[in-house]
């Protein structure tokens, strides 16, 4: 009776989307009650794939091919092409099987059995419920079949060898699906499901060691990537999240503003393609699992300790100069900002982070705000390159990041020099 | 041969104020529209950062963000027996250009017109009689009523934030606001702006004398703004670099800081920049529009078929579209026919100097926004009588003092030498302490016969189009206003405590070199009807139905205000036509 | 070919070609606001030391004249010092010297004052040939002497004739000149010192003007009080030097 397993699947369906919802994970549920092609089972996959930001690599930019692959993926040992995850049975995925599918994304083992470069988040989504990487597969089978060959492996030797993978995944990979905290809520559970699974917010946000996997002992306290610093989004009071209530975080994630920070860089295309789409549950989730993820107290002081000695006059007066000339126009006297428009740096994570990257890096090119639906404005900061010397930055930053209750490490002209080299050889 | 691109719903002359606003109304209501832009794109982070936009040799002496001459230029003469001769560098106006056009470039001084100016024949003729009108004053009624347009009004300013201090709240006049200014049906958006010593002793000097002098509306934020459309302003920091110069901080209201960023997230919505309409196309009956052709920077010409055409370019520029493109009948200014190009209006400005005792009087000049200032309207349009007077019209009078920018702001009294010691001295012992307010007396132009816009027959562009021709100067009846306003503003010098005032009221003839206002208005009015204008009350073209020409190109004549809270507001109310009238029945919307 | 990288900035995607046969091509804005990192248009420091636009000889009479125009006193430095002729000359030698962005189609044909200037000859042709006639003329009145080797009273009653129609440039029209230098003179003493005159801002410290600022949210309030900023340009910013030691 087709019709009627139909039916029931439907309703199976809907059960799941509404235990989703409720934040219980799905693998409770019977497996095989799935039907690829129903409606809602499309549409959560499609809320899903937005959710862990898929097209972020499998998107070309301005391409108008979804998901048919071709963006480089930058790794820290050399470039990986993103492949074709459109349904095309030649270029893409249109021939895998569904555990084919499930295998590759949630156990990084490619069609063929060959071992996934980590570029690629199964060690984050390996976390996923067998019916959530089934209702992606659901998705991903409605966009329109693109015909994009794509040579994926572009990594230099000795990366190349994928057999080198085996062994990382030994070392580095721990394979299972999520299991929920019986003594945290039903909503805490969802937002460690979408931080360490689906959303692999510890792709960016935590430390990586030499062979580029997560040091998981420092989870989400901030890593340097792409010219850019991921901050850390625990809950340490100065650089971490500490200061921003739940709400803070979810209408950043959804609104990619708050109040006080305005989202740019690599996270504004992150609140872009993918955040700013989740429901409020989901934000909400997030934000409360992210303020119940300790802080390294131990590590923030240690840290915070060149600054507690107070930075060098005569760099304060130099750089109280120059945020007053360059900068108190936006930013205001106090450092407050404008709600909305140009970002507080006062008493903010994003300027007391220990690594200044991301405070050179606006400073010399310049960043845009992110636009979203509630928040269109998409604030510019310029780019100070032209006229700010790599003293003057270091003098202006130490005195942003020690004042008005601030405290984090001086910025020396070496580091400014030093990114700025490192710039200079980016065009994005 | 053109290429020819797919059709859109809507091809959008210009992206200044008119044309994003009609963009963003007509993409919600689900349209498809390209606006295209003869300038570049320009933003603020990248063409006026707050590291160099204070730059008064650039963006004031150079012209960094206007209009080209080279690019397009137009010819002026005084009257009909001289020979028109190009304008080779800007000079009593200043064009825009680029995206956001003069929204990104102007003071933001956000005013309404008065109720009275919408039906000026008819008010003037009732109050004053027929034969009080110079005979060859050609001013007339607009179609519309103040009651019509003043929700749009509001519009306007919601959008951008103006701030100030409401004057009339549905007819109750508000103590601190302009008593002369039309009902409204809301107050302002945001509080008027702070003002500096030079302005607040200008409105104790007004008060002494019995004026009521409030904040000029300001399109300079007194504060952080988010507009209907969610997009934000910040607050203005008073720098002193606004006319002439794009806004550093986003606080200036402009396309940019108001409309486009919630514009350009559209997908319905295309901007192509660089790239000048050379005509606007009409199919073999000359009734219907077909689009435009383009030219983009590589010479590459390209045709943009659309339904829906809306010419939003500058009004000089709406004006020449419509007669390169043969729409409408050209205006003869000796038989009095014809409706493209007539009652053309510029603006009647004048001022005075008032140098005060260096020792007593510290304006810091330099500490000031484009539209900071105290006014008084005592004198605009019919606020008082003109039958002994023996003229029409008025303007509003103030300290407007923008900025202290020494090129601009070094005025000496006049007995000083031109260079040498004596020079540097008188400098540096008035720029602190000199009220020198160049818009002080903004004074109304009324149309005439012979003033006109045509097309010239010898300049011709770099495509080989001729350049519009104006034809221009000044009629007593607005020298002897200018003289009268002049005349009350410096009494108001006086009882400031001035110890020299220098009158510079305007004198004729109209000089092409003097920097005036760039609102220049007309030459293809509004009206009721076809014979007396060249579109209609919906600014829909009375040949070309699905033409619609909007700007300040609409204006019979011009009041005693900066146009722009006008403009923008017949912008809302074109659009709103266009939702709730043309869409549902493309046409006509007024049957001659 | 687009490439990108991973995470590539929103706002670079929102600007395309409209590629065409050959090189045609047109700006498509859509999708947000088109930014790049690093964006911007700056204005391009002058460097003082040698001469853009003058010969030696002009370099000289352009020199003399700037001091007389603006004389050295206890007010400010001269005009030679302030760097007035290093500004004229670059002026020059750029898009002002030659009327770039001006309409320059012909006929050219004289017309009214209200009209505006009507002639085809830029300002650099109009001081290649003014600055000629200048020293001809001086050195056939002052015994064989150029403007520059003239006495300072000498020199102030050259300029004087010329301001007044007296001192005969030959076939060169001396007022016209005059208005022009003094004009120049007087922008480069007062523009920003980016452009290589009013060096160390030397106009603006004159008259009480702080220069390149943008925010005197502080100052509005404060009504008939001198604002104690110190003067700073666009790239010049001597208070922001460290001093370490």
């Amino acid at each position: 009776m087709p019709d009627d397993h139909r039916y029931l699947s439907k309703l199976a369906c809907e059960l799941l989307l509404g235990a989703a919802l409720a934040g219980w994970p799905l693998a409770a549920l019977a497996a095989g009650a799935i039907d690829t092609q129903d409606f809602d089972q499309v549409q959560r996959g499609h809320y899903l794939t937005v959710a862990g930001d898929c097209a972020a690599c499998h998107t070309l930019p301005g391409s108008g091919r979804d998901f048919a692959g071709g963006r480089i993926v930058e790794t820290p040992f050399g470039h990986l092409v993103a492949p074709n995850i459109t349904p095309d049975p030649r270029t893409g995925i249109g021939a895998w099987t569904d555990d084919e599918f499930v295998n590759a994304l949630t156990k990084g083992t490619g069609r063929h059995g060959e071992r996934l470069y980590p570029a690629m988040p199964f060690t984050y989504y390996t976390k996923l419920s067998r019916q959530d990487a089934l209702a992606i597969r659901a998705y991903l089978n409605t966009v329109p079949a693109v015909d994009n060959p794509i040579k994926s492996d572009q990594l230099p030797f000795p990366f190349n060898i994928r057999l080198s993978m085996a062994g990382w995944d030994e070392l580095f990979f721990k394979p299972g699906e999520f299991k929920p905290d019986p003594h945290k809520s039903a909503q805490w559970n969802r937002g460690a499901y979408l931080t360490e699974g689906l959303g692999h917010c510890g792709m960016c946000h935590t430390p990586k060691n030499v062979a580029g996997a997560d040091e998981t002992g420092d989870a989400l306290q901030g890593y340097a990537l792409q010219g850019w610093f991921a901050p850390n989004i625990t809950n340490e009071a100065r650089r971490g999240l500490g200061s921003w209530s739940v709400d803070q975080i979810a209408a950043y994630l959804q609104n990619g503003e708050n109040g006080i920070a305005v989202g740019n860089g690599l996270m504004a295309e992150t609140i872009h393609l993918s955040t700013s789409h989740l429901t409020d549950a989901d934000a909400e989730a997030i934000a409360v699992y992210l303020k119940d993820r300790p802080e390294d107290q131990g590590k923030q002081q240690a840290e915070a300790a060149p600054a507690s000695s107070p930075p060098d006059q005569t760099t304060m007066k130099a750089g109280e100069q120059i945020y007053a000339d360059e900068c108190s126009g936006c930013h205001t006297p106090d450092g407050k900002g404008v709600t909305g428009l140009f970002p507080s740096l006062h008493g903010t994570p994003f300027v007391q982070q220990t690594d200044p990257t991301n405070l050179i890096h606006v400073v010399l090119r310049g960043a845009l705000g992110v636009a979203t639906k509630a928040a269109p404005t998409a604030p510019e900061m310029p780019a100070f390159a032209w006229v700010l010397s790599d003293d003057h930055i270091a003098a202006l930053l130490t005195y942003v990041r020690n004042s008005w209750g601030n405290a984090a490490p001086a910025v020396g002209a070496g580091d400014v020099s030093k990114e700025r080299a490192k710039l200079d050889e980016r065009n994005d | 041969m053109p290429r020819k691109l797919p059709h859109k719903d809507v091809a959008i002359i210009g992206l200044g104020w008119t044309g994003s606003i009609l963009a963003n109304e007509l993409t919600d209501a689900g349209l498809d529209v390209v606006a295209i832009e003869r300038g570049p794109w320009r933003d603020t982070g990248t063409d006026f950062a707050i590291s160099y936009a204070q730059d008064e040799l650039r963006y004031r002496l150079r012209h960094e963000l206007f209009l080209r001459n080279s690019q397009m230029s137009v010819t002026f003469r005084n009257n009909q027996s001289q020979t028109a001769l190009p304008v080779r560098s800007w000079g009593a106006f200043m064009l825009g250009n680029g995206v956001g056009g003069a929204g990104v470039h102007w003071n933001a001084e956000t005013w309404r017109f008065q109720p009275t100016d919408f039906t000026l024949r008819s008010h003037l003729t009732q109050r004053y009689g027929a034969s009080f009108l110079p005979a060859d004053m050609t001013i007339q009624d607009w179609g519309i009523t103040w009651n019509e347009i003043e929700p749009y009004y509001d519009m306007f300013e919601y959008l951008c934030g103006t701030a100030g201090q409401a004057g009339n709240l549905g007819g109750k006049i508000q103590a601190g606001g302009n008593p002369y200014e039309g009902p409204r049906s809301r107050p302002y958006p945001t509080p008027p702006q702070k003002q500096g010593y030079g302005h607040m002793l200008f409105a104790e000097g007004a008060a002494k004398l019995g004026y009521k002098p409030f904040p000029q509306p300001s399109g300079n934020m007194s504060q952080g703004y988010t507009n209907p459309l969610g997009v934000t302003l910040g607050p203005c920091t008073y720098c002193g670099f606004c006319e002439w110069f794009g806004c550093a901080n986003n606080s200036k209201a402009s396309p940019q800081t108001t409309v486009l960023p919630a514009l350009l997230r559209k997908s319905n919505f295309e901007a192509r920049t660089d790239s000048e309409v050379t005509r606007i196309n009409l199919d073999n009956t000359g009734k219907r529009a077909t689009g435009v052709t383009y030219v983009d920077s590589s010479g590459e010409e390209y045709e943009q078929p659309a339904d829906l055409v809306l010419v939003c370019a500058f009004s000089l520029f709406n004006v020449q579209l419509l007669l390169l493109s043969g729409v409408g009948t050209p205006y003869d200014p000796n038989t009095g026919q014809g409706q493209i190009g007539r009652n053309f209006t510029h603006q009647t400005m004048s001022s005075a100097l008032g140098f005060f005792d260096k020792d007593k009087y510290n304006f810091n000049p330099f500490v000031a926004s484009g539209a900071i200032g105290m006014i008084i309207d005592e004198f605009n349009g019919d606020n008082y009588d003109h039958g002994p007077l023996g003229f029409v019209g008025g303007g509003y009078i103030g300290q407007v003092q923008t900025n202290g920018r020494p090129i601009e702001s070094t005025a000496v009294p006049p007995e000083t030498p031109a260079w040498g010691p004596k020079w540097k001295q008188a400098v540096k012992d008035n720029y602190l302490s000199t009220i020198n307010s160049g818009g002080a007396c903004h004074g109304s132009m009324y149309s005439y016969k012979d003033v006109y816009l045509s097309l010239d027959p010898t300049y011709k562009d770099r495509f080989g189009r001729p350049l519009m021709r104006i034809t221009i100067d000044f009629h007593d009846n607005e020298l002897k206003m200018s003289s009268f306003l002049t005349d009350k503003y410096a009494g108001i010098l006086q009882a400031m405590g001035a110890k020299q005032i220098v009158k510079k009221p305007r004198k004729g003839p109209y000089d092409v070199t003097e920097y005036q206002t760039s609102h220049l208005n007309g030459g293809a009015i509004m009206g009721d009807n076809p014979g007396n204008s060249a579109v209609n009350r919906y600014l829909q073209s009375w040949d070309v139905p699905n033409l619609f020409v909007i700007g300040a190109s609409a204006f019979p004549q011009n009041a005693g205000y900066n146009p722009t809270g006008t403009v923008g507001a017949l912008a809302f109310w074109v659009a709103e036509a266009i939702r709730s009238q043309y869409l549902k029945n493309p046409g006509p919307l007024v049957h001659a | 070919m687009y490439q990108a990288t991973r995470r590539q900035l929103l706002g670079s995607s929102a600007v395309w070609l409209l590629l065409t046969s050959g090189a045609a091509r047109a700006a498509i804005i859509r999708g947000g606001i088109p930014w790049k990192p690093g964006a911007g248009g700056p204005p391009e420091q002058v460097t003082p030391g040698g001469w853009k636009f003058f010969t030696p000889q002009e370099a000289a009479a352009v020199e003399a004249l700037v001091d007389r125009l603006i004389p050295a006193d206890e007010l400010s430095p001269g005009g030679k010092e302030c760097g007035c002729a290093v500004f004229i000359d670059r002026q020059l030698a750029g898009p002002y010297g030659h009327f770039g962005g001006y309409y320059m189609a012909g006929p050219f044909q004289k017309g009214t004052k209200q009209q505006g200037p009507q002639s085809p000859v830029t300002p650099a042709e109009q001081y290649r040939k003014a600055l000629a006639a200048l020293d001809q003329a001086c050195r056939g009145k002052y015994g064989g002497k150029a403007f520059a080797e003239l006495t300072d009273a000498q020199k102030d009653e050259v300029i004087g004739g010329l301001e007044g129609g007296s001192f005969n440039l030959g076939g060169e029209d001396g007022q016209e000149f005059f208005k022009l230098v003094l004009k120049n003179t007087q922008n480069g003493y007062l523009a920003d010192p980016i452009y290589g005159g009013n060096k160390d801002m030397a106009s603006w410290k004159m008259i009480g003007f702080p220069g390149a600022h943008y925010d005197y949210r502080d100052w509005i309030n404060k009504h008939n009080q001198r604002v104690t900023l110190a003067s700073v340009g666009i790239a010049n910013h001597p208070n922001w030097t460290q001093q370490h030691s």
